[in-house]
């Protein structure tokens, strides 16, 4: 067999093809001939089963802030526009796929779109995978969402950040919380997805239970496939088990579909149902959300977020835009673009209004704290690549008159309350009683 | 069919190999990724056209493919090979051993029942590594650089040592396979195809024909795996579900059976439409990728292969 | 005891939306031999329709009880719009060629159609629980369930025992029947096998988006339904027999039952019960429970 890839290039039919393809190239190539533009690169789910809780309302928040920003809208101290004069341009990449796929994507956007930051992820999976590839690649990378403790706690990096809080601190929360109020708890089920976030949300809800809830024994521990929909089953054998309360780290359209078919079968009048991370489905749900549901938004974020000026901006920007207000997802994507436009102005005020380099921004961003309208974020955990941030936890009322899920009993859990400090592993602080936890 | 000699396919695999190397010094580092990635896929494929030869088209790959970049990344975690050649060599071996109690079963079955049977052990093994915290569950964990007879690379240099090794292998393999294809067993994998009751009345054992190729289908498919993992930097048990298994066999059947070299042309098309798709319709990639399948499907009956055959000049057969 | 009751009730509930589900699937395998991945997309699209329909119906007052038959219909226009479309326009051109072939355009419309149904619809959730809750509830064995529950036993029951006497005692059904024997020899005793085709892929498209749309009450209908039903409704069809209606429900209770007991007993084993009941009786019995029988061209 004497065939070449030269002989291929002399026959007409597949020379248009590859001409094609080298135009396409030679496109995508193509450096930006306009001035100099920051050009980030956000990763959220804009299919499957992510995009309608968590990916969609992500970017959609990236949009309308990075045209604010662009404006220079945004309030002080963030009311240059884009960053300190530089026009911010954002494109949009889809994490669904896998982790296979996100790594090439990853490096796609480094070297072909050639963009100069990532901003991205919502699987802990696909995170887990792409951190190591940016550190090595030696490019700024930003985690805005994916909640495994592993990326800061299994690795140092100098490349990689994650601007929001891990998910050790929504569980720790919700247990301080049913302690605060004093809700009897002698015994509890559980129900978690079974793949790693639910199997690390009911780790830390247990262990931290074990510390709050001396002798609360589990009962039902179901752990049903990821994106069962059907629960019939599960709801029999939680009902079988009469407990005290319910936990779930359940999110999206699992967490609707248990909603509607448990509410229907009277599990929420029988146990006292908590979630970790439930607030994404208040909206949809409306007048089909049970009363008195304990949850968290993994933040001070939707209802619970704290009053400021540039919470009630930010709010207003995004529930005009979208005509629904914004949830956990777009505020974690706000928090990070702040996060990175303050950093970005101190890297240009420091090397004179030159768009910084990625060791700039590293520097620039490390241990560094900013206001995000979810309050004060702190990189102080991992050396200053992991962020800390206040959280709070609610308890939903429908209220006929707004035709909303309102939040009540809303209780604030300063950020060294429920987040580990810089010395231990989330797991062992936990085991160890929360040792150094600052709460009042 | 064009027979060749022994002599005359590795000449032309190390001049590819050649042609390879000198191409990454010129090419984009992005490229050059995706190229490897697409190779190492592609090792895969090769080894569904082997069995595709026999008649039999298997649903289940990631079966192999998982096993083989477990074993890789495990034994680069635990035991600290770190060597790339050595580990694609232990992926492929350890695929082989995973294999070999199920391949005299698989081998008497055909047509859609096979491709389940492999479609369910695939899935089987995606249930088991979803479940198993100590590889990682459903995060998996990461590798980190590999070395090459004890050099090893700065991150770098990495991506070309990588597409060095896989490029390599991958040339390896395809002249391994061109042989096999044209050896006795290799043209009577393809009389198995057409009928195998005749072929059992001239005194070949079918069974051990479709067996063996889905050995050394898994061979390449460990092979693969590792090689991936290894370019990736990490694992996770999305190796083994439906999705994987279904690409692979997708580019199998792009390449069609009659050139080894359509099956790594086929799958860097693949990866080059998956990539694009992603950048240029980041909201509807799913629906590129489905036409770009279809119109493959529709207008390439015989696969890639068969063109490139017509693309060559006419030259006598001798044998 | 009460425990055994709620093993076998939750069993059933669930193998009654398998049971659906999976029906749709064995037809279209039994007839064209095609192994139609795109039927999880054919789910979610009823569902989408049926939530469509019923959320305009229910805003102009209709009674919640009378809403299952608006998802029927949804069902129908779904199967009545899609399946001549896909069969007509897509499946007819490659008809002849290897299985797997075939099975890779079905993947290639699966791809499609999520794509397609997230244009149309939008990644927006849509609720159409009213349905769910019309029915009352009920208590069995200590256990409250939902009436809707119990009329989807029936339903299944009901959509079994019709595809069941369609094809054996019918006239169409009986030519139906040969086909899926021989096509060849049908078509040269005279029968119009392509339209029997798309009489059958009809079918199959509507069993589908029936079960789409009867979930649709008890769920969120948004962007990633189809991918957990595809593999689902694969195993109880290999389980119970590819083409065979009687396997399609063994094959669901089998899998309804097993997994009842391995939640109400030992949780963990949930994940894996399907694919190692799967693996089991693929390796004992390949074809299924219920095999057809297949005569081989020598």
């Amino acid at each position: 067999m004497t065939f070449t890839a030269k002989k291929l290039q002399n026959r007409f039919r597949p020379q248009w093809r590859s001409a094609l393809l080298a135009t396409a190239m030679a496109i995508a190539a193509a450096p930006a001939m306009a001035q100099e533009t920051f050009k980030i690169g956000i990763v959220s789910f804009l299919s499957g089963q992510a995009a309608e809780s968590f990916g969609v309302p992500a970017v959609n928040g990236a949009k309308v802030l990075v045209e604010a920003f662009n404006k220079g809208q945004a309030p002080a101290p963030y009311n240059k526009p884009g960053f300190a004069g530089m026009k911010i341009e954002a494109v949009y990449v889809d994490e669904a796929g896998g982790a296979t796929k996100q790594v090439q994507e990853l490096r796609n956007l480094y070297e072909r779109e050639k963009v100069d930051v990532v901003v991205g992820y919502v699987s802990s999976g696909d995170c887990l995978a792409v951190a190591p590839v940016a550190e090595e690649m030696k490019r700024f990378l930003i985690l805005y969402d994916c909640g495994t403790p592993r990326i800061f706690e299994e690795n140092k990096y100098q490349y990689v950040f994650r601007t929001a809080s891990h998910a050790t601190m929504d569980n720790v929360a919700l247990a301080r919380y049913l302690k605060s109020r004093n809700v009897k708890v002698e015994r509890y089920n559980m129900i978690n997805q079974d793949y790693a976030w639910g199997q690390d949300s009911r780790k830390d809800f247990m262990l931290s239970m074990e510390q709050l809830y001396k002798g609360a024994k589990v009962e039902a521990d179901l752990l049903p496939k990821f994106g069962a929909g059907q629960y019939g089953t599960e709801i029999s054998a939680l009902s079988t088990k009469p407990a005290d309360i319910l936990h779930s780290s359940l999110w999206g359209g699992d967490l609707q579909a248990f909603i509607l078919q448990a509410s229907a079968r009277g599990v929420f009048q029988k146990q006292q149902v908590v979630l970790s991370a439930g607030d994404h489905v208040l909206p949809g749900l409306g007048d089909k959300m049970p009363n008195g549901v304990i949850l968290g938004a993994r933040g001070a974020y939707g209802l619970m977020s704290p009053k400021s000026s540039l919470n009630d901006w930010w709010f207003s920007l995004y529930e005009k835009a979208y005509n629904v207000y914004p949830v956990q997802a777009p505020y974690r994507m706000a928090q990070a673009l702040f996060g990175l436009k303050a950093a970005a102005e101190k890297a240009m005020a420091a090397n004179g209004g030159k768009k910084p380099t990625q060791e700039q921004l590293a520097a620039a961003l490390k241990g560094s704290q900013w206001e995000s309208p979810a309050g004060t974020i702190r990189m102080a955990l991992g050396d200053g690549q992991q962020a800390i941030q206040d959280t709070a936890i609610g308890k939903t009322r429908y209220d006929a008159a707004k035709k909303m899920v309102m939040l009540d009993d809303i209780q604030r859990f300063g950020a060294e309350c429920v987040n580990p400090p810089a010395t231990m592993k989330s797991e062992d602080w936990i085991k160890a009683g929360f040792p150094g936890a600052k709460c009042q | 069919m064009i027979a060749t000699s022994s002599k005359r396919v590795f000449l032309v695999c190390a001049l590819v190999f050649l042609l390879l190397l000198g191409l990454s010094l010129v090419l984009p580092k992005w490229l050059i990724f995706l190229a490897t990635i697409a190779l190492a896929n592609g090792l895969v494929s090769l080894g569904i056209v082997l069995m595709m030869r026999s008649g039999v088209v298997p649903f289940g790959q990631g079966l192999v493919f998982a096993a083989g970049g477990y074993t890789a990344a495990l034994l680069f975690n635990r035991l600290g090979i770190t060597d790339a050649l050595a580990l694609s060599l232990m992926g492929g071996i350890a695929a082989f051993l995973i294999a070999l109690p199920f391949a005299s079963l698989l081998a008497r079955y055909r047509g859609i029942f096979f491709a389940m049977l492999t479609l369910a052990l695939s899935m089987v093994l995606y249930g088991i590594l979803m479940k198993t915290n100590a590889l990682g569950g459903s995060d998996g964990f990461n590798v980190t650089r590999p070395t090459l007879f004890g050099f090893r690379p700065e991150a770098a240099q990495s991506t070309f040592l990588l597409w060095g090794v896989t490029a390599g292998i991958s040339c390896l393999m395809a002249g391994l396979a061109r042989i096999y294809c044209d050896s006795t067993r290799g043209l009577l994998s393809l009389a198995v195809r057409e009928n195998e009751l005749r072929v059992e009345y001239l005194g070949m054992s079918v069974v051990n024909i479709v067996a063996w190729n889905y050995l050394l289908a898994a061979f390449l498919g460990g092979l693969g795996g590792a090689l991936s993992v290894l370019a990736l930097g990490h694992i996770d048990p999305n190796f083994s579900y439906w999705t994987t298994s279904g690409e692979f066999v997708f580019v199998a059947i792009l390449a069609g059976y009659q050139s080894v070299i359509a099956v790594f042309v086929g799958s860097l098309l693949l990866e080059l439409v998956r990539s694009f798709s992603s950048a240029y319709f980041p909201n509807t990639w799913q629906l590129a990728l489905g036409i770009f399948l279809l119109l493959v499907i529709r207008f390439l009956p015989d696969g890639l292969g068969s063109q490139m055959y017509r693309l060559l000049p006419k030259r006598p057969t001798k044998d | 005891m009460n425990l055994l009751i709620t093993i076998i009730f939750d069993g059933l509930t669930y193998a009654a939306w398998l049971f659906i589900v999976a029906l749709g699937l064995t037809l279209v395998f039994g007839v064209l031999k095609i192994l139609n991945i795109a039927h999880g997309s054919f789910y979610a699209v009823g569902a989408y329709a049926g939530a469509s329909l019923v959320s305009w119906l229910l805003s102009i007052q209709m009674s919640p009880a009378l809403s299952v038959v608006a998802l029927v219909a949804a069902a129908v226009a779904v199967s009545a719009i899609l399946a001549p479309l896909t069969e007509r326009g897509l499946l007819r051109m490659f008809y002849g060629r290897d299985e797997v072939l075939l099975v890779l355009v079905t993947y290639a419309m699966f791809l499609m159609l999520e794509d397609i149904t997230k244009l149309l619809w939008g990644v927006n959730p849509y609720y159409v629980s009213d349905t769910y809750q019309a029915f009352g509830t009920l208590s069995i064995a200590g256990q409250s369930y939902v009436g809707y529950d119990v009329l989807l036993i029936g339903i299944a029951v009901g959509c079994g025992l019709l595809t069941w006497w369609i094809l054996n005692r019918t006239r169409h059904g009986k030519v139906v029947t040969a086909v899926i024997h021989s096509a060849e020899i049908a078509a040269s005793m005279g029968v119009n096998v392509s339209r029997i085709y798309t009489l059958a892929f009809m079918g199959g498209v509507f069993l589908a988006a029936l079960g789409g749309a009867l979930t649709a009450p008890m769920i969120s209908v948004q962007p990633g339904l189809s991918v957990g039903v595809i593999i689902v409704s694969f195993a109880v069809v290999i389980i119970g027999g590819l083409g065979s209606i009687e396997g399609a429900a063994i094959g669901a209770l089998i899998v309804g039952l097993s997994r009842a007991a391995a939640v109400h007993i030992w949780p963990p084993a949930e994940l894996f019960s399907i694919y190692v009941v799967m693996a089991i009786i693929l390796m004992i019995r390949p074809e299924g429970l219920f095999q057809r029988i297949q005569a081989r061209k020598i």
